[in-house]
């Protein structure tokens, strides 16, 4: 622990406790790893991966799950619509 | 009521009436007019998770998935890289293979770019995925798809949300003809009655979202398009009868003062 790296997450600016793996960063966030897939710099990563892959400085996470939608274009939704995991 | 189930790729389907996740005003008002509908297929998208928000509910906390099945699609793609992206997303996130495969065109008329769809269709049915894409009611591009391995095809009755129901029928009843395969009717339903005649001219399913989520009382739309999807398979079973002209009388003519 100590020093914070710098990562990216779903676009936005985060700092991590160094030596965190995604797994580390999704319990941070309260996010449940059922339902969701996550990018790392581009890969998708198995969920079982979740907790051995760690994260360095300027990794882009991209964490994405299902939300409300038919064949709709994302600006089109309603807040109703949206969802989160 | 009967026993007229649809199959794809090996699974079975009791609804006919498939529908779309978007639009409500809420994840009750979500769960209601799908529980009213009957459908059993549920279509929902695949979006960044809100971090900075997590008090906010989850869409499948509010849909069983022993119930429904999730269909995710890949709404908002407009290139065949986004479109696969987003499918192979789908599949890490759920836990079958099935994807409603949209590679849209155009941002006005959200038509399909059917080139670019076939394309990423070739590409994902090479990964396992079961690809049921959103296509134009073109019959040409439908038959490409079925050879390409599609194990069925949802044309469009008109743009996306447009409530426009079916522009063109004939079309419909050629792809009908031409491919072996389901015909989903995908988009462009805007009442009950668009809904009765795709079933009516030979579709195997009908999918909306606009139609009822859009609806002034979304649950009531919801119970219309179910029984709408009945009589209209049950009508086009039961074969209708031909158009004529001329009146043909009900009536006998025998026994008339």
């Amino acid at each position: 622990m100590g020093e914070a790296l710098k990562i990216q997450v779903n676009g936005q600016p985060r700092l991590c406790p160094t030596g965190s793996t995604v797994g580390d960063l999704l319990r941070e966030l309260e996010i449940k790893t059922e339902r969701v897939a996550v990018e790392l710099n581009l890969e998708i990563l198995d969920r079982q991966d979740f907790d051995v892959r760690s994260l360095k400085p300027g990794d882009r996470v991209e964490i994405l799950s299902f939300i409300g939608g038919g064949g709709l274009v994302s600006g089109e939704r309603t807040e109703g619509g949206r969802t989160d995991v | 009521m009967y026993d007229d189930r649809l199959v794809i790729a090996g699974r079975e389907f009791k609804s006919r009436l498939w529908v779309g996740t978007g639009k409500y005003k809420d994840f009750v008002e979500t769960r209601k007019a799908i529980e009213v509908s009957g459908a059993d297929v549920v279509t929902v998208a695949v979006r960044r998770v809100n971090i900075t928000d997590r008090s906010k509910e989850n869409l499948l906390d509010f849909l069983d998935p022993k119930k429904y099945t999730i269909l995710p699609n890949t709404a908002g793609c407009y290139t065949v890289e986004d479109a696969v992206r987003y499918a192979r997303l789908a599949r890490a996130a759920g836990v079958s293979d099935l994807v409603k495969l949209e590679v849209l065109g155009d941002e006005k008329t959200l038509f399909p770019d059917t080139a670019g769809l076939i394309e990423a269709a070739k590409i994902l049915i090479k990964e396992g995925f079961i690809v049921l894409p959103y296509t134009n009611d073109d019959p040409i591009v439908a038959k490409k798809l079925v050879d390409i391995g599609c194990p069925a095809v949802m044309p469009l009755a008109a743009p996306i949300g447009s409530g426009l129901g079916i522009r063109n029928p004939y079309n419909l009843k050629i792809i009908m003809e031409t491919v072996k395969v389901p015909i989903i009717v995908d988009a462009g339903v805007g009442t009950a009655s668009d809904a009765a005649l795709a079933m009516e001219y030979g579709a195997d399913a009908v999918l909306m979202n606009t139609a009822i989520a859009g609806a002034n009382d979304p649950i009531a739309m919801a119970e219309a398009m179910k029984y709408a999807v009945q009589a209209g398979r049950l009508a086009y079973k039961a074969g209708r009868i031909p158009r004529k002209l001329y009146a043909t009388a009900s009536s006998p003519i025998e026994g008339m003062l």
